[in-house]
């Protein structure tokens, strides 16, 4: 399985990667060869076997549905790139 | 003081042979001689918190002047960089997050704190725990304390290089195909990935979350049960974690292997390993056999379908765990973005280094429509074989033993161009981590002065079965304390 540059350009899109021009021909080697080595599932037979997800025969455990978070925003919003009044910025969205 | 076992250090604490301020300091003083990359350190630590460190210790000596009665109390340790650290700068060996002060604790940091521990700092890794040989940091590679030349192992290969070279007595460290028990063999220390769900993953930063295990890494098995008895339990904020009850580690020691049926999968002494470990592997199952084990062959089929299966499933859930990463909340942006989709793409192609980008497109594909069946599918099918594997083996054995790498530790920059020949390092250890199951690796010899690991592996919930194997080996045998020249 060879992932061509056209492809990874198109993953790395999806991805919300930017990756330079000159860095794509090694992606695209480098990742191709990922590839390859997973190919090797095909050989295992696996009709009928349900897919594993969690390791543990467990179910997802319920909570009460209660308060247990107070307000943090500030503490939280002192990290971030960007604030004001209480607000993540980013460049304009909408027009 | 730095060669003491954690239960001399809690003696001589007690008996005043020296404060924990006076430990705490002489492990800080050995960072400071040892560590630093410029002046060709092991570079083991991405940040050092010397007043924060001597401040828990001052409260320590404080509760010990009161009797204070807790087992690890005043003994310092190091936190692998992923675990959250409020207050401190929580990297995860990426430049996405050099500028990220963690806001809060991880449960693992709470609870160790709690128990009077005083951090001396977070330890380097591979970025976002990506690798296996610690060269994908941001903050550089780690040195193996036995050969400068060499990988310590990753990706908690700051934190197995730290307690190799006496920097500190424990590390924590995490586990998600082998990031405890490669560089706790590369690096001839002991280090144990407990069941899946035993230690939080709250605050822990996520690769892989249905993988993602945190651990130890200390000088003895014995090291190990006390450091993980304070760090296992059930916690409410994390969704998988295990409501069961953590037995006492350090009580069950003493458990005799006598009648114990330890299995060697044929599958893990098949070409492909070095001659040296094997023979090191083979003295050592002679050591358990003396011991009392009974030893016998068994099979894992799927082995040679474990390293495939983890390169769908880890980076399909790190494409996703890692989307987070956006540039707007916390962590790198990039300069001047003019639109959203810039802000996105470049923050994190600026952020991320390559293992990680190739990780998160490699899952982005497999997730992808038309994609998905073939690839993530069908490895959550192989997963359940490689599971069932281990079901049928523990129907026969009590443990399994083997080694934990095919060699010893390799050379900086041999492996690091080649993705494939990195991923398959992790052969031995990839299985354990799709199954949920406690692995452990402990030293067992050297070949060519570099140590090798002896990895064994338990059912779900058996990390006592495993501690206590370990101990009675390293009773009988004196790999553990060698130690590298000139630390």
């Amino acid at each position: 399985m060879s992932l061509q540059p056209d492809q990874v350009r198109t993953v790395a899109r999806l991805a919300r990667l930017a990756l330079r021009e000159e860095d794509v021909p090694a992606y695209s080697r480098k990742l191709s060869s990922i590839l390859d080595m997973v190919e090797q599932l095909n050989a295992a037979q696996t009709a009928g076997v349900t897919p594993l997800a969690h390791p543990l025969d467990v179910v997802q455990r319920l909570r009460p549905d209660e308060v247990t978070e107070g307000d943090q925003r500030d503490r939280f919003q002192s990290i971030a790139p960007q604030v004001e009044n209480g607000l993540y910025l980013v460049p304009k969205v909408i027009e | 003081m730095h060669n003491q076992s954690l239960k001399q250090l809690a003696a001589s604490l007690r008996e005043r042979k020296f404060s924990s301020r006076e430990l705490t300091q002489h492990y800080l003083d050995r960072i400071a001689k040892l560590d630093p990359k410029a002046s060709g350190g092991i570079n083991s630590f991405i940040t050092v918190c010397e007043s924060q460190a001597l401040a828990q210790a001052d409260a320590a000596d404080a509760r010990l002047a009161k009797g204070d009665a807790a087992p690890l109390l005043g003994i310092p340790l190091a936190q692998k960089d992923i675990f959250c650290t409020q207050g401190v700068k929580t990297s995860c060996g990426s430049k996405m997050l050099d500028n990220f002060i963690a806001p809060y604790d991880a449960t693992a940091v709470q609870k160790l704190n709690a128990a009077g521990m005083p951090m001396l700092g977070k330890t380097n890794m591979d970025e976002f725990a990506m690798g296996s040989s610690n060269e994908t940091s941001f903050y550089g590679p780690v040195k193996n304390p036995w050969d400068h030349g060499r990988v310590p192992g990753g990706s908690s290969g700051g934190s197995a290089a730290a307690v190799t070279a006496g920097l500190a007595p424990v590390a924590t460290g995490t586990d998600t195909g082998g990031s405890i028990r490669q560089p706790a063999a590369l690096c001839g220390i002991s280090g144990i990935k407990p069941t899946y769900g035993r230690v939080s993953r709250y605050g822990m930063i996520a690769f892989a979350s249905s993988l993602d295990q945190g651990g130890v890494f200390a000088r003895s098995a014995e090291d190990c049960a006390l450091v993980l008895q304070a760090m296992a339990g059930f916690d409410t904020r994390d969704s998988t974690s295990l409501d069961v009850p953590v037995p006492d580690y350090a009580a069950d020691l003493g458990q005799s292997l006598k009648g114990q049926r330890i299995g060697l999968p044929k599958e893990y002494f098949a070409d492909g390993l070095d001659p040296g470990v094997r023979a090191a592997i083979e003295e050592a199952v002679k050591v358990y056999e003396s011991l009392g084990a009974q030893i016998r062959e068994i099979s894992l089929p799927n082995t040679q379908l474990a390293v495939p299966t983890y390169y769908v499933v880890a980076p399909a859930e790190a494409s996703s765990n890692l989307a987070r990463f956006d540039g707007v909340r916390y962590g790198h942006r990039c300069d001047s973005p003019k639109d959203l989709m810039d802000l996105y793409t470049r923050s994190r192609g600026e952020g991320f280094g390559s293992e990680v980008q190739r990780r998160i497109m490699v899952g982005t594909y497999v997730l992808s429509a038309g994609y998905y069946d073939a690839y993530y599918l069908k490895a959550q099918q192989v997963r359940r074989l490689i599971a069932d594997d281990f079901k049928k083996a523990f129907d026969s054995v009590d443990l399994i033993l083997g080694p934990t790498t095919t060699t010893p530790a390799f050379g900086l920059g041999e492996k690091f161009d080649d993705p494939v020949a990195m991923y398959l390092n992790d052969i031995y250890t990839i299985s354990a981590n799709l199954a949920g199951l406690p692995g452990m690796s402990i030293p067992a010899g050297f070949v060519g002065g570099l140590p090798v690991g002896l990895q064994l592996l338990g059912n779900h919930f058996q990390e006592a079965k495993l501690l206590a194997a370990a101990h009675q080996y390293q009773q009988a045998t004196d790999w553990h304390i060698r130690r590298p020249e000139g630390y």
